[in-house]
Order: C-alpha cells, then structure tokens, then sequence
C-alpha cells in the first residue's frame, strides 16, 4: 500500500512545487490579461482626448481641405470674445445640469427612503420605479413628443377634457415651455439613477442606529438630519458629481427632442459642438470647444469634492 | 388609525403617484401603437380599442424599419460577445494578482466614467476615418464595447472577488493548471455575473446613439435609435408608426431589465464606488 501512495504524493508535491515556480516566473500574466482592455482604452479613449487638443489649435475641416492651418490660439480667442453662442450655450448647460441634478436628487432620494422601507409588493414597485433608467435618449423622445403633441397627444386630451386649456399647448415651439419640457423627459429618465445608488447606500447603514435614536426619543426628521444624511454623503457626492458630468454631455434627448430649438434656447454646449462637428464640420473649433468643456468640467470637479469634502471623516 | 394615515400620506401615496408618472409615457405609447386610427391625428385613447397591428406592419414594410432593427441586435450582440472575454480576464487580474500599475489601472478605469463620451465625436470620428472604420458595424461594435467596458470590468471585479480563491487553489492542488483551475471552476460559479455584466453591455449598446448617428451614414446600416430619429425629425411625423418604432426600441430593454433589475441596486453602486 506505502508503495502505491508514495509515488502519488510525490507527484502531488512536485506538481504542487512546478505551479509555485510558473505563478513566480509568470509575472506577465496580470499584464496579458489586461492588454485586451488596455488596448482598447488606449486607441478608443485615450488617443481620442490628447488629439482633441492638437486639433483645437487647428482650422481643420475635412470638407474645406484647403483652409485646413495650424491656427494656434485663434479657435480660443474666438470662443472667448466673438462667439455669443457658445455664452448662451454654456449658460443654458449651467441651468440644465443644476435643474437635473438637483431635481433627480430630490426625487431619487425620497424614492430611496420609500423603497427602503418594507411594504407589500415591494419587488415590483422596485422593478417599475427604476424601469426607465433602461430607456434610450431617443425612445425617451419618442414617448414624450406623442404625450406633448399638441393635437390630441395626452396632455392635449386631458387638458381639453378638464377644461383646463381651449387653445393647444405648444410644449416644444413655446419658447416659455420648451426648456421646462425637455426637462421634464430627462427626469423621468434620471431619477432611477438616483434611488438605485441611494437605495444602496441606505441598506448599507445599520439598522441599530435608528433604534438608537428611536430610544432617545429623536423624530423622524431628525434621524434623516443627523444619521441618514451624514452617512449618506459620500454617495450622495459621488452621485451628483457624477451625474453632473453625465447630464453636462447629455445630447440623446435634446438633439432629437428639440434639435436646441427654439431659438437655440435648447442648445447646450455638447449639442452645440455636435452641431459645429455634424452640420458645417468645423472638427478644429469644435474641438477647441471641446478642451473649453474639458476644462469647465475639471475645475468644477475639483472644486466640488473640495467643497464637499468627499471622503473626509465626519 | 394614525398610523395607517402616516403610511398612506409619507409612503403609499407618493409612490403611487410617482408609479403612475413612471408609467405614463409606456402607456400613451403603447395605446397609440396597438390602436387602429391615429397615422395623421395622433389621438390619445384610454384602451387600443379597435385593437389593430397596422403600425407595425407599416413600420415594418413602407418605413423599412427591419435592416434597423437587424443591426440594432447585431451591434448589441456582438458588443456583448466582445466585451465579456475582455471583462473577465480583466476582471480576474484586478481582483487575483498583486502586480505594479495595478492600482493607476484601477484609477484609469474609473476616470473613464467621467470621460464624455458625446464630447469626443471629433476626435473619434478622426480616428475611425484613420482607421478606415467609418460606415461599418464592426466599428460601431468596438467604439461600444470600449466605452461599455470599464463599467463591465469593475462589475466583474466584483464578482471574481465573491468567488473564494480556495476553490482554484484545490483544484490546482489536484493538479488543474491556474488556467483549467479558472476554466473549470471559477467560469462556472462565474455565471450569474457573466449574465449581468452582459445585460449591462447590451443596454447600453442597444440604447447607444450618438455614435451611431455620427459614425455610420450608409442608410442600410442605421440602427434603432437614428432610425427612430430620423421618424422624429420628418416634417409629417406619422405619430402612430413612431409610437410603434418606440415600442420596438423599448422591448428588448425591459426585457433584459427584467433579467438584471435585482443586480441594479449592488452592482451600479459597487461599480460606481470601486
């Protein structure tokens, strides 16, 4: 029997001792697993934003090859001091992605609160609440432009039926309506965002903490003040900032809901460069645009988290 | 008594209201798509009474919504077929070896998620006509499966991680190299993850349009989305065939919603927190 096992569990160690040299020698392994996304980031990402400041400082359109010259700063004077759009634009970005984030917020936190709690077909109000978050820019276009047609979208038929308007709105061509509308359809689509993140960070906090406060005769109002909220901040950080940066490059709906209109009181600064890139193929102003962008994007950023004081003890 | 009226006024009847809002817009779509009249007037109904699939057919037939919708599942497919080898191995090193660069990889991976990717049309559009990538499905699968890969490889992270590495350790004891240690018994307990990172991928493939708009000008190969904008962007909108082609765009997603909504509320927050 010895004579049987013996040759067995030598072959185990030895076996055991060949993979401890390959995991010793095979230091390249992590790098190879890692090369197939490294390469991709790099042709697809990184490529893409060094080159987007070369061509800033280039008059570069592929339809008008001859006017094609290294301009150095001249696309940035020109954003600067004679483009009355791109200050428009930038502003009207501002009140987006402050109405979004600080709407979305809002909702999504309340959402989270309700969704935290135990109630009957929990599951399913889960599963509808967060639906749309899996709805496309354009889809999300699609449904409101049918609720807002203004000749018998549904709106249009329950305001008439209730007497409320005679006259059609014109959510999308009034120019006191559009920004509130379009709006609107972005929440509905970003507030998911909000209550899943949240929701996750709600279940993360104790449960004895509220029975805590419960004991010392603490409302409601104050338990969200003085537990919920300040545990909560580092995901709530998080998310506005992200969702910031996320609803600042926002084209989807815009583009196809409004095209920036009326009166490019819809035009965002993305949807602006988008405009310059598809329509009259200005690639070096719009790029120049787009370092402009970048730039706003990273200040803001970093003023932000240093404002926030993002990961900080409390 | 006041505390069922506490429940009702701070929990059932806001949500009921927000449910409600949530599910207007899939309402009027739906009654608009499965109601015979309405190509010109665009008439809300209540009930899609009289019941009719001519939108379908119209959008189907005269619009020539079909080749959208093939290639529609061709690019989401195949960002998915793609992305989810590359997610695991990268997944599987983030989470197993200790190796240098390790953590800047991590840091890359994250600042991806702040990188606007409608921002950088310019310079990919540059790139593609480079690469001579322009006007091509494979292009728009890899522009795809880059931008949806971090979120893909930080899922995966996680998952790898929730697998004890006792498990390879043993089998490799038995003598399974590392490699037919992962095949055979990471993968497997892998699966569910798998899933999820690929329901992820497909979402955000299917529901992608600016790449698609800006990237692809052959007709034949547009996609869902620049399919249905080009509907919104006609002068005599036929309400009825877009309410229809919404429909289209939407089913598949909820469906795969359905399959991933309980990952949602772990998986986005792990993603997004690292």
């Amino acid at each position: 029997m010895p004579a049987v096992g013996r040759p067995a569990l030598m072959a185990g160690s030895e076996r055991a001792g060949g993979a401890r040299r390959r995991r010793r020698r095979a230091w390249w392994v992590p790098y190879a697993c890692l090369a197939p996304a490294a390469a991709l980031l790099l042709i697809f990402v990184l490529y893409p934003v060094l080159s987007v400041f070369w061509y800033s400082l280039q008059s570069y359109n592929p339809t008008k090859p001859y006017l094609n010259a290294f301009v150095g700063l001249g696309n940035f004077q020109q954003i600067l001091t004679q483009d009355p759009l791109f200050r428009q634009s930038l502003w009207i970005s501002v009140k987006w992605v402050v109405c979004e984030v600080v709407l979305q917020f809002c909702l999504g936190m309340g959402l989270a609160l309700i969704l935290n709690s135990t109630f009957r077909l929990r599951g399913l109000a889960r599963a509808v609440v967060f639906s749309p978050w899996a709805v496309s820019g354009v889809a999300v276009t699609a449904m409101w432009t049918l609720m807002y047609n203004p000749f018998g979208g549904m709106f249009d038929t329950i305001l008439k039926s209730t007497g409320l308007a005679r006259t059609p709105v014109q959510w999308l061509a009034d120019t006191h309506l559009v920004f509130g509308a379009a709006v609107t359809a972005e929440l509905w689509r970003g507030v998911p965002f909000f209550a899943i993140l949240l929701l996750a960070a709600l279940q993360a906090i104790p449960e004895e903490l509220y029975e805590a406060a419960r004991v010392d005769g603490a409302s409601r109002v104050r338990a969200f003040v003085r537990i919920t909220f300040p545990l909560l901040r580092d995901a709530i950080v998080l998310a506005t900032l992200l969702r910031a940066v996320w609803e600042f490059n926002n084209v989807d709906v815009l583009y196809t809901m409004t095209d920036g209109g009326p009166a490019n009181l819809t035009t965002t600064l993305p949807l602006y460069i988008a405009n310059q890139a598809i329509q009259y193929h200005n690639f070096g102003y719009g790029s120049a645009l787009t370092v402009v962008g970048f730039l706003i994007l990273l200040c803001f950023a970093i003023v932000y988290l240093r404002l926030s004081r993002f990961g900080q003890e409390i | 008594m006041s505390r069922t009226l506490d429940r009702g006024l701070t929990l059932h009847l806001p949500l009921l209201l927000y449910v409600v809002f949530t599910l207007l817009p899939f309402y009027s779509m739906l009654m608009l798509a499965f109601h015979a009249g309405g190509q010109v007037t665009a008439t809300f109904h209540y009930l899609p009474i009289p019941f009719s699939l001519q939108h379908f057919r119209t959008l189907f037939d005269e619009d020539s919504f079909l080749p959208y919708l093939r290639n529609s599942i061709v690019v989401a497919v195949a960002t998915v077929i793609v992305d989810i080898p590359i997610a695991v191995l990268t997944g599987y090193a983030l989470s197993r070896f200790q190796f240098r660069g390790k953590t800047t990889f991590m840091l890359a991976l994250l600042t991806t998620q702040f990188v606007p990717a409608s921002m950088l049309i310019i310079p990919i559009f540059i790139v593609f006509k480079d690469l001579d990538l322009l006007d091509s499905l494979l292009g728009l699968v890899l522009i795809n499966a880059t931008f949806e890969l971090p979120f893909a490889a930080i899922l995966m992270r996680g998952f790898v991680s929730a697998i004890p590495f006792e498990l390879e350790e043993a089998s490799m004891v038995d003598g399974c190299t590392r490699f037919q240690g992962v095949l055979r018994v990471a993968l497997p307990l892998l699966r569910p993850g798998v899933v999820a990172v690929a329901a992820f991928g497909f979402v955000g493939a299917w529901n992608n349009f600016l790449f698609a708009l800006f990237l692809i000008s052959d007709q034949n190969l547009y996609t869902v989305p620049v399919g249905l904008s080009y509907f919104l962007g006609e002068f005599n909108v036929d309400y009825a065939a877009l309410a229809a082609g919404g429909v289209v765009a939407v089913v598949p997603v909820v469906c795969v919603f359905a399959l991933i909504q309980r990952y949602l509320v772990g998986g986005l927050a792990g993603a997004v927190k690292g």
